[in-house]
């Protein structure tokens, strides 16, 4: 099968604070056979995503396979709490860009 | 009784108004109660560090008028939870306030006000940690000390059901809640009525957004919440809104890390067993939730601190050999600001810059930060001590921008662009300060409740 992007098979692609020292993303979607490919393709793992957005493995707080809704969840540590000065997302909302050309086998 | 039904209008009371036709249909349903939890920590470290609210007081009057009447109107009690954003005293009373005179203005019969306080003192926390308690970092923070301590202006505590079950049972007929957890502003009451803690917390989990566990998006739309002995049934009010298996099993995840466990004064939901089923076109049937008792009772406590006043900038390049040196103009500027000022290491002042069109949004985080646009703006953020000094940290900053001297370029009158010639002030730089939680003997220790009259 081609492959095709993330933004191709998931519902939701979003990101949002978690908290004030932590930003959580969610990938959501409707049909099970893309969440199951997902998942097989092993594109979104703890590693694969700490290397896309730069971090050390550390930073990644929480890794989710979440059946009930056919959602994959990550989760890390901001360097410093939301809204301190400097933040320039102080909700968290506008991270999860670069998962969206994710190519998946 | 058998079953007890509660709507929730809106998943922040004032951050944006509830929307009427929905809630109209969800009064019309006649439920046992009407809740909604009005704060929240999403609003960053400002409105706590400052005692301030970022809703506007008229849209805060409009829900509280529409609950108010509405469930004066059906005869069933109201309860709102970390009233004004940050569950602060002066919020509490501040909605207090307008309750009592929503009540004169429409001449509401005579009726019962109960409210709890949220704040800890900062003196007291000292005494506890000089007493040799520990009070325990969250999500990576170390264990308080005394010198963050210093640094905060306002701590409030997150308050479980128990505040709200203990103004109930004194038959408030309104509650205002001080910062509380926002699946305890719906899960008190159906505890106080005798329902299973299981299904009582994951009634609130699943209401305190109201609308967001609902389909398709929508926000500040009423949902109704229906808890047995047996199970939680939850319906969309909005005719064109649904609560789906996937819309409701979706919420659970939403702004948190974890979608299986919520954490509350008292315990944790464990949501890892729920079982969601569709029973109607807009109710899904959640069974399966459970409860696990925390052996220690822990609260968690949240504050924040003033950093200092904010002046802000803003620069404009479109050299593209400035823009692939543009670390070097800010390095210039940032030097400039060192020699008047110091290095800033001592906390003297900060200075930040935002870099839109490279990596403002991300930051670190931007795996394209080596591929700039054709022009960038900056945002240059000067924080200090009095405003003067921050006006002046961000002029020095913003300004000599515009004279970095960088070998090559051909540019020779001016390196960056400026739209305004000025610097402009902004609200004061604040930081969360506190993500802890403190142990207590007594669940009701730092929520003292209180009950007052409104009406005629």
């Amino acid at each position: 099968m081609a492959t095709q992007k993330l933004s191709e098979l998931a519902k939701t692609i979003r990101s949002k604070n978690a908290g004030v020292d932590l930003i959580t993303f969610d990938i959501i979607f409707t049909r099970r056979e893309n969440y199951d490919r997902v998942r097989r393709s092993r594109v979104l793992s703890r590693e694969t995503m700490a290397q896309l957005f730069g971090l050390s493995p550390e930073r990644i707080a929480d890794f989710v396979e979440f059946d009930p809704a056919n959602a994959i969840k990550f989760t890390i540590y901001r360097v410093r709490p939301s809204g301190s000065p400097g933040d320039p997302d102080i909700f968290g909302a506008q991270q999860y860009a670069p998962l969206l050309d994710l190519q998946i086998p | 009784m058998k079953t007890l039904r509660i709507i929730c209008p809106n998943g922040h009371l004032g951050f944006a108004p509830l929307r009427l036709e929905s809630f109209q249909l969800g009064v019309d349903a006649h439920p046992d109660y009407i809740a909604a939890d009005s704060g929240s920590d999403d609003v960053g470290p400002g409105p706590l560090a400052t005692d301030t609210s970022t809703s506007p007081l008229s849209w805060q009057t409009h829900d509280l008028e529409q609950m108010l009447l509405a469930s004066r109107k059906i005869g069933v009690p109201m309860i709102i939870g970390s009233s004004g954003d940050t569950g602060s005293n002066s919020r509490v009373d501040l909605y207090v306030k307008i309750i009592r005179e929503i009540a004169a203005a429409h001449r509401l019969p005579r009726f019962k006000v109960g409210y709890f306080h949220s704040e800890v003192a900062k003196e007291d926390l000292r005494r506890r940690m000089r007493a040799g308690e520990e009070v325990r970092g969250l999500e990576g923070h170390a264990t308080l000390v005394e010198s963050e301590l210093d640094a905060t202006a306002r701590i409030v505590a997150m308050a479980g059901v128990h505040p709200f079950i203990a103004l109930l049972k004194q038959g408030a007929d309104v509650i205002i809640g001080g910062r509380s957890s926002d699946s305890c502003v719906f899960a008190a009451p159906a505890i106080h009525h005798g329902f299973p803690e299981s299904h009582s917390y994951y009634l609130g989990k699943v209401l305190e957004c109201a609308s967001f566990c609902a389909e398709p998006y929508g926000g500040k739309e009423t949902v109704l919440g229906e808890i047995s002995m047996d199970d939680v049934l939850v319906t969309a009010m909005h005719p064109g809104q649904r609560c789906t298996v996937a819309s409701v099993a979706g919420h659970a995840m939403y702004e948190r890390s974890n979608p299986y466990f919520e954490h509350v004064a008292g315990g944790t939901l464990d949501m890892a067993e729920c079982h969601y089923e569709q029973v109607g076109e807009r109710t899904t049937r959640i069974t399966g939730a459970r409860f696990i008792p925390a052996a220690e009772f822990r609260v968690k406590l949240e504050g924040a601190g003033k950093v200092g006043e904010r002046f802000i900038g803003l620069v404009g390049i479109r050299d593209p050999y400035t823009i692939a040196h543009v670390d070097e103009v800010i390095e210039w500027a940032r030097a400039k600001v060192r020699e008047r000022f110091g290095d800033g290491t001592d906390g003297a002042y900060e200075l930040h810059y935002i870099v839109y069109g490279r990596n403002g949004v991300m930051g670190d985080l931007e795996p394209l930060k080596d591929r700039p646009g054709h022009e960038l703006c900056i945002l240059v953020q000067g924080v200090a001590p009095t405003a003067a000094m921050a006006e002046e940290v961000c002029m020095i900053g913003s300004r000599q921008m515009f004279y970095a001297r960088l070998p090559d370029v051909k540019g020779s009158a001016g390196s960056v662009a400026f739209a305004l010639d000025e610097v402009l002030r902004a609200s004061p730089g604040c930081r969360w300060t506190v993500n802890h939680t403190l142990r207590c003997d007594d669940p009701l220790e730092l929520f003292p409740t209180h009950m007052t009259t409104a009406g005629v």
